[in-house]
């Protein structure tokens, strides 16, 4: 055990190290976050309004989870494109850890993940968002929407394992992930839905971890009360199928 | 007895169907170098795959460095390396970075995997190039690095698929001379190759692959004896003097005769002796040759006395 996780902290060191050798991609890992907080929050949040409040304030917790669940395409490209090279041979020759690769993905990218909140919420309160329950608060609604990304990381570790090209990868994943944003309560209370739908989209994964945040950030639409614990339930649900579906997958590669 | 390195028995791997190995056998004495000679789509890659663990097999018994492949494939990744057909370093790290990457993930501490890094880096020529890009460096800069990523502990075990294909002769050497090296220094080296003369340089003995199975084995000397002898060839330019050609080389040894391409062989031994009569008696003569030479029997001469077809790879493929 602490073999395997030594092997996954080496196994992160890696990828941090591709990041510092290729700086450039910094720029393109921001450009999503910036790009979604500042189209969707000023654009969309300053036509239109949800009951009587700001829609932007509804919006924008929306818009922080939708973009950690983007995050899963480049978790998938860069599994697939790692399982593609000869590297992996060699990992897979020498007496390391079957989970290494993986942890080690996982926890890079949760790196990434905390960067990209902290670009997330900067940007936020430039367009003029806030919370309004404290600090404490507010950290809380971050930590629920770092660890759906953590959940989502094993998703996206799984996708990219059984995709065996690169390529296709990013074209699986928008599918994939443009209806959970869109039957969620992202953009639209699921209560203005509907009633079939509102019911897919108050059961949605992506829509309870954003009616936690909302609750937590002080911001309207914050839901049912049961909110947090769905926050805390279903990416635990996630990571528990996904994390050992994927490491088995990586075991048997090649067979 | 000498102790086994590498033991295999009834290998038979199948993908959709369709048999990579069939009856694969193999046993390597330690402190030896095997080479499997073949070509393209024998099986060669698949059973080296097999022998360090990264392929399952559908039956067989097979054993490396003293651990079983198949319930103790954790023991047998401690002793072994591999080395591929491409480079497997990370090519977005620098050559430095990935060494002592491996290092760490076989559970060297820091200070070790830099220290153990800094002298592979140093014995194959690769400290100049030590904080460049993997992905910057040379076909044999890459492949040298491979190899040395594979030194990182000293294997029992050493597997090179086709290390050499690809390569120049300046960094083919160096290849060999490190698998000498190593193989003075004790480790057993399984090699895959399709060159003749690769084998014929570095290996104790060879086992020839094809469809799956070891088809003919022995020393290099040994299977060059069963491929054959070299030859002389003539081409005699005028239709009407091959028959008279023929009986002056009659006199070297049994003539062989291909009247359509008016080309004569004959089986020698002593090669300069064949060709400098060869010369003088066509010459007194006054016969006019379009060629004359010796020729040793080529990698498709020796697999088609062998297997009984040619090393063509797509027609391989048709049939796979």
């Amino acid at each position: 055990m602490t073999t395997a996780l030594a092997d996954g902290w080496v196994m992160t060191g890696r990828y941090l190290r591709h990041v510092v050798r290729e700086p450039e991609q910094i720029i393109i890992y921001f450009s999503l976050p910036i790009m979604f907080v500042l189209v969707f929050g000023y654009v969309f949040g300053s036509g239109m309004a949800v009951g009587g409040d700001s829609y932007r304030e509804y919006l924008l917790p929306g818009v922080f989870v939708m973009t950690q669940l983007y995050g899963l395409g480049a978790t998938a490209t860069a599994i697939s494109l790692d399982i593609s090279r000869g590297v992996v041979d060699r990992f897979r020759s020498m007496p390391t850890a079957r989970s290494a690769l993986m942890v080690g993905r996982s926890t890079a990218d949760l790196a990434r993940a905390v960067l990209e909140m902290i670009v997330l919420v900067v940007c936020g309160l430039l367009v003029g968002w806030q919370w309004h329950r404290g600090i404490g608060a507010a950290l809380g609604a971050m930590g629920l929407i770092l660890l759906l990304r953590l959940a989502l990381t094993w998703v996206g570790i799984f996708l990219g394992s059984i995709v065996p090209n690169p390529d296709t990868v990013s074209l699986i994943v928008f599918p994939l992930a443009f209806p959970l944003t869109a039957l969620s309560n992202v953009f639209v209370p699921p209560d203005q839905m509907p009633a079939w739908l509102g019911a897919i989209s108050e059961w949605n994964p992506i829509s309870a971890t954003v009616a936690a945040a909302r609750e937590l950030f002080g911001n309207p639409g914050a839901g049912s009360e049961h909110a947090i614990a769905l926050a805390l339930a279903w990416p635990l649900v996630l990571l528990v199928i996904f994390a050992p579906l994927a490491v088995r997958r990586y075991r048997l590669l090649g067979r | 007895m000498t102790e086994i390195a590498i033991a295999a028995e009834g290998l038979r791997k199948t993908y959709r169907g369709v048999a990579a190995l069939d009856g694969f056998r193999l046993s390597v004495p330690a402190g030896t170098v095997c080479g499997l000679l073949g070509p393209n789509g024998a099986g060669k890659t698949t059973a080296v795959r097999i022998l360090a663990t990264l392929l399952s097999f559908d039956a067989g018994q097979a054993t490396v460095a003293g651990a079983d492949v198949a319930r103790q494939p954790e023991q047998v990744r401690e002793r072994i390396a591999l080395t591929g057909q491409y480079a497997a370093v990370d090519g977005s790290l620098t050559g430095r970075q990935n060494l002592v990457l491996f290092g760490r993930l076989h559970h060297l501490g820091r200070r070790a995997a830099e220290a153990r890094a800094d002298e592979l880096l140093e014995q194959f020529d690769l400290t100049a190039a030590a904080h460049r890009s993997a992905t910057e460096y040379s076909g044999g800069m890459q492949r040298r690095l491979d190899l040395a990523a594979s030194l990182i502990r000293a294997p029992q075990v050493l597997f090179l698929d086709e290390p050499t294909t690809g390569l120049d002769p300046r960094s083919r050497n160096q290849v060999w001379d490190t698998v000498r090296k190593l193989v003075a220094d004790g480790a057993t080296v399984l090699l895959t190759t399709q060159y003749l003369d690769e084998a014929d340089q570095l290996a104790d003995r060879i086992s020839v692959v094809d469809t799956g199975r070891v088809v003919a084995e022995g020393t290099p000397d040994e299977l060059k004896a069963a491929i054959g002898a070299d030859r002389l060839e003539v081409v005699v330019r005028e239709h009407d003097r091959l028959t008279e050609a023929a009986a002056l080389l009659g006199r070297i040894g049994a003539v062989d005769t291909d009247v359509d391409t008016r080309r004569l062989r004959v089986a020698v031994t002593d090669r300069l002796m064949a060709l400098v009569d060869a010369a003088r008696l066509l010459r007194d003569a006054a016969v006019t040759v379009d060629d004359l030479g010796i020729r040793r029997p080529t990698l498709d001469e020796a697999f088609l006395s062998l297997t009984g077809h040619r090393t063509d790879t797509d027609s391989q493929k048709e049939t796979r």
